[in-house]
């Protein structure tokens, strides 16, 4: 039973954090992450060619996390692979016991770096749940046809942006992936919890029920969040997180010690954490450390959270 | 309308490079309109071919190079001439028909086929259609998800509208905020509620057949 399943429908907070694999066939890099985050998160997002980046399968880390004791979560776009490639991905990954799994559309091929890949966008993330949903209640395939030994159950999440203008689009799909079986929602990342409070009450006056972990972003600098603000869809870093993380970026010149902004960063994110966790805002949160998941455990340290 | 563009022109001299004498088929209506198959751009064309020292023994502009009865007709006199191959100035639905009328003549087409589009103003054409056999503008204030989405999302959009505009190219508005404000203005935003069933793609297995005569 998935162990992000036990956490969220026992009302626990729950806590997961997201990798991707490598581009290449070394996963040495993954597995010392996994290693540091072994009991401490609820389960490892494993990233399906994010930003439509080549990389090794996420299949293939899935199934290496699983046998490091580690409970991977299996991210899947519909941007490669139609219905068919997809359920087989499913059974594959339910034979080794991976039973937690989030649905994404994917970023389109042309803003990735293999941009001649044909965008393939069969199913959406509506249409991989619904798919899913499908499978376990009727025991059969995509076409209709008994699959032997049963269907497999998966743990399903879907992810939301809520800072989207006009946000009723991102809460009707939403209410779609809920309905279609998403028992499980991760947000994009979030910085200014007054927004996020918003979000939440509209979820909440649309009916959606749904458990709702708060996408964590950790900052690295000034720079970064600067980047994002310009280029990444959905995210809004304050001008004030981005003043801080100068003034430590200066502060940490005038005394010649490296790092501090990214101290800073991680942080403010573990105050978000704590406050998402005493305030109740929502049932859990997600940190996308984007390459530094090796600080994950420490974030969680300083924001007091255990599982 | 069957929106073209020309084929680079040392593309099409590389088809016709063995041939000595040369037909064209020019067509009267879309490729007309788009300015790649009228009768201005069939002059040009003869000029080129001529500059090279090929002898163009025909030319004619259908009225529609998609329709076969029409085609037929025109093709009886290019056939006459007897040349070594025809250019066909049209879509590639065009060409596919000239070809199936010109006997034992090669065909080649002097145009890429872009997409079903409007002329939204002189000179320029939006695509508008990608053909999917099952219109929802029904249910999308008449603005079309699976052409103006760049992922075709028939469930809403994905999250990567930025400042409205869509992250696969930034010049395109996101189809489906554009749905959101038609239905809003239209007083149907109701529709956006609405499941859509998938109906996959068993049913369009191409070439397809559409008869008015009963089975094929």
């Amino acid at each position: 039973m998935s162990l992000l399943r036990d956490a969220l429908e026992s009302g626990k907070f729950g806590v997961t954090a997201e990798m991707a694999p490598p581009k290449g066939y070394d996963f040495a890099e993954q597995m010392e992450a996994a290693a540091l985050l072994q009991g401490k998160v609820h389960g490892v997002n494993v990233t399906d060619m994010q930003s439509a980046s080549l990389k090794a399968t996420g299949l293939g880390l899935c199934i290496k996390l699983k046998q490091a004791g580690v409970e991977p979560i299996l991210q899947m776009t519909g941007r490669d692979r139609n219905r068919m490639a997809l359920m087989g991905d499913a059974l594959a990954a339910a034979s080794f016991g991976i039973d937690t799994m989030l649905a994404l559309t994917g970023d389109h091929p042309v803003v990735g770096d293999c941009r001649n890949a044909k965008p393939v966008y069969d199913l959406d993330s509506v249409g991989i749940l619904k798919m899913l949903s499908m499978m376990e209640e009727s025991g059969c395939d995509c076409g209709g046809n008994e699959l032997s030994g049963g269907a497999p159950k998966f743990y399903k999440g879907a992810c939301v942006t809520p800072v989207y203008e006009p946000v009723f689009l991102q809460l009707n799909k939403l209410r779609q992936k809920v309905e279609a079986g998403a028992m499980y929602i991760q947000t994009q990342g979030i910085f200014d919890l007054d927004v996020f409070k918003r979000f939440m009450e509209q979820v909440d006056s649309m009916g959606i029920k749904t458990h709702i972990m708060a996408g964590i972003i950790p900052l690295k600098s000034a720079g970064m969040a600067k980047y994002m603000n310009e280029n990444v869809p959905g995210i809004a870093v304050p001008q004030a997180m981005i003043e801080r993380l100068e003034a430590a970026a200066a502060e940490g010149k005038e005394k010649g010690v490296k790092g501090l902004p990214m101290q800073l960063g991680m942080e403010m994110a573990a105050e978000m954490i704590a406050k998402i966790k005493d305030e109740k805002l929502c049932d859990g949160v997600h940190i996308m450390a984007i390459g530094a998941e090796k600080n994950v455990p420490v974030i969680l340290d300083k924001a007091g959270v255990a599982i | 309308m069957i929106i073209t563009q020309k084929k680079p022109i040392e593309e099409v001299m590389a088809m016709v490079a063995d041939a000595k004498t040369v037909a064209i088929v020019g067509c009267g209506s879309c490729a007309t309109a788009c300015q790649t198959g009228g009768e201005a751009q069939v002059a040009e064309l003869t000029a080129v071919l001529e500059q090279a020292g090929k002898k163009v023994v025909a030319t004619t502009i259908a009225d529609y190079c998609c329709m076969n009865l029409g085609v037929k007709a025109k093709m009886k006199a290019v056939n006459a001439t007897d040349p070594d191959c025809v250019i066909c100035m049209s879509c590639g639905d065009g060409v596919q028909c000239v070809a199936k009328n010109a006997g034992d003549k090669p065909v080649y087409p002097s145009n890429n086929t872009m997409y079903l589009g409007e002329a939204v103003r002189f000179g320029v054409w939006e695509e508008a259609c990608r053909f999917c056999g099952e219109c929802v503008l029904g249910q999308t204030g008449a603005v079309c998800p699976i052409t103006q989405c760049a992922k075709s999302l028939v469930n809403g959009p994905c999250g990567g509208a930025k400042n409205g505009k869509c992250e696969v190219n930034p010049e395109n508005d996101c189809a489906w905020i554009k749905i959101y404000e038609r239905l809003k203005a239209t007083g149907q935003l109701e529709k956006l509620a609405q499941r859509r069933e998938d109906k996959g793609y068993g049913d369009f297995a191409y070439p397809r057949t559409i008869s008015l005569r009963g089975k094929k």
